[in-house]
């Protein structure tokens, strides 16, 4: 089914859609930035600027989103936070794909008793919201940044398994799959190099829309105190710095909270896009 | 029915007890435990406060009590809050929690739903794209913005609402609490509505309807509606679950006594079991919000009523 007319059709449908380019566009503005912006900068995100403690957005003093109350720049210390979120929501994001394509094709795949016991333990999981997994997690963890990547992709999987399953479930049923059983593929042959690279274009579409889930889940754990600390900033918890400075500095909280916002509206509208351009059928 | 709920009931307690059994071993399995302090302490008295919580028996045992304590609805003592057993946080705190996230459920429902109605009653009029621009905003804004600027614009700026704060029995500190757990709720459930009802508006029976000459107001609440809301019912699940996890948020925010905020304390403080008693109830209160949510479903579409074969 992935013939170039396929993919060529969903580029063009893409294409088309103003709304999820710009957003793609803006995606890319925003990841050169975050990567590269801070080197534009004469501020270290972590630099203290005793002359210029928690001023507002201006170009006179040269910190033109302002400091927050240590004095450090802003527009530095956001893009540090935006660079570190999306990095920590990407890593989070492949694990759960790479557990999640893998425990639904092999379920779906499978099917019977073992697709039951595989499905039935998703459901068990799903009874509880992740992020209290990710918390009981973190206890775990230690707080290592790098765990915790991998913590939150370890509980995102759950969708991500019931959306392959119910895809591979169909797929199994298709004469190419049937084919390859006749001609003596082993089933680790078949899910891998079958079944799986047959349902890309839904996983692109929910590996899209997780991302901001796990940039959420990220900024929700820091901001609660139990993600990313300082001195390492994430756009969680400048956030969290943020609310505690509003009444005197509201844009100590503004600046990150656009940028977080800004991000996640972002992926969200790319992935309409993309669902829309992968699969007309659902609207 | 009652077979149904009953059985489900049934059901739900592998479940749990998965999930009691997953919280215990996560939480044991932690690096250092909850008497670590910054000045560490002398090691004969960690040994004998270990031994006083039961900590030094090996893992199968310490999960044998903790089982047969919880059958008795007992939690254990709470490590960090040392005058109280985990059962009398959770008796403080869960009715104050159950209170913030009804409220919020109902008020979203209440809110969202005809707002859905009328943009899809409205299709692409100025009210469309209102609602549907709230939608996309109310998704995309975290609970955790949300509450400190609300808070900023109506407790601090305007000064209508306390910016913290619990007193029992007032009305006035719930508002912004409720409010912010609400409004992402009120935009899915908006968006939810406009989509179903428009879908069911294309449908043949309401054009029948239509064709019998009822008028269209009625059609709207009588045909389309009943029919339109079946998803919105199915969301209700997914709702409950974003309303208790963005109370750990608001929780901690606005300053409530809610379950929430000692889950979020018992993590930074190693509360092995505050963590995991607040995981288990979180847990029950969610399967059996699913199970209303699901008779409900029942109630409402007869096609999926028990007993009758998908």
């Amino acid at each position: 089914m992935a013939s170039a007319g396929l993919w060529s059709d969903a580029w063009a449908r893409l294409a088309a859609n103003r709304a999820a380019m710009t957003s793609a566009a803006l995606l890319v503005v925003l990841t050169l930035l975050a990567l590269l912006g801070p080197m534009s900068s004469p501020y270290a995100p972590d630099a203290i600027d005793w002359e210029h403690m928690a001023v507002p957005p201006s170009l006179e003093s040269g910190h033109w989103l302002g400091t927050d109350r240590l004095g450090r720049d802003l527009f530095v210390r956001t893009l540090h936070g935006a660079r570190l979120s999306l990095a920590v929501a990407l890593l989070a994001t492949l694990v759960s794909l790479l557990i999640g394509v893998t425990w639904g094709a092999v379920a779906g795949f499978a099917g019977g008793r073992t697709d039951a016991l595989m499905m039935r333990a998703v459901d068990v999981l799903y009874a509880l919201p992740q992020v209290f997994f990710v918390i009981i997690l973190t206890v775990l963890f230690d707080r290592s940044v790098f765990l915790l990547f991998v913590a939150i992709g370890a509980v995102g999987w759950l969708t991500m398994a019931r959306v392959v399953r119910g895809q591979a479930l169909a797929l199994r049923q298709r004469e190419f799959v049937e084919a390859a059983v006749a001609s003596g593929a082993g089933p680790v042959r078949i899910v891998f190099g079958h079944i799986i690279p047959n349902l890309m274009g839904p996983v692109i579409v929910y590996a899209t829309l997780m991302i901001p889930q796990m940039i959420l889940v990220e900024s929700f754990l820091s901001f609660l105190g139990i993600g990313i600390q300082e001195p390492l900033a994430s756009l969680g918890n400048l956030i969290a710095d943020g609310s505690a400075e509003m009444e005197t500095a509201p844009w100590i909280l503004l600046v990150p909270a656009s940028c977080l916002v800004l991000i996640v509206f972002s992926f969200n509208f790319l992935g309409d896009g993309l669902r829309d351009a992968l699969d007309p059928r659902e609207r | 029915m009652l077979g149904y709920v009953l059985r489900r009931l049934l059901g739900a307690i592998p479940t749990l007890a998965v999930i009691v059994v997953l919280a215990f071993l996560l939480t044991r399995l932690a690096p250092g435990g909850p008497f670590d302090e910054e000045q560490a302490l002398p090691p004969e008295i960690k040994a004998n406060l270990e031994r006083a919580y039961g900590l030094d028996q090996p893992l199968p045992v310490q999960l044998g009590r903790y089982v047969a304590g919880l059958l008795r609805g007992d939690f254990g003592p709470s490590f960090k809050f040392k005058d109280f057993t985990v059962t009398e946080l959770i008796a403080t705190g869960l009715p104050v929690s159950l209170k913030l996230g009804l409220a919020a459920v109902l008020l979203a429902m209440l809110v969202g739903i005809p707002l859905g109605v009328l943009a899809a009653a409205r299709h692409n009029s100025a009210v469309d794209h209102a609602v549907t621009g709230f939608a996309v905003l109310g998704i995309a804004v975290p609970v955790f913005v949300i509450a400190p600027l609300l808070a900023l614009v109506f407790g601090i700026h305007l000064g209508w609402l306390p910016v913290a704060g619990w007193t029992p029995g007032t009305v006035r500190d719930m508002v912004l609490p409720v409010v912010t757990l609400a409004l992402p709720v009120i935009a899915y459930i908006a968006r939810l509505t406009r989509g179903s009802v428009l879908e069911v508006l294309r449908s043949p029976f309401v054009r029948a309807a239509r064709a019998r000459g009822i008028p269209g107001r009625r059609v709207l609440t009588r045909h389309v509606l009943p029919a339109a809301l079946v998803p919105v019912v199915s969301y209700l699940g997914p709702a409950t679950a974003a309303v208790l996890t963005g109370s750990l948020v608001v929780e901690t925010i606005f300053g409530l006594p809610g379950l929430g905020r000692y889950l979020v304390q018992g993590a930074l403080n190693r509360d092995y079991t505050l963590v995991m008693g607040m995981v288990i109830v979180f847990a029950a209160l969610m399967i059996v919000l699913n199970l209303v949510v699901d008779v409900l479903y029942a109630w409402l579409d007869p096609r999926m009523r028990p007993g009758r074969r998908r």
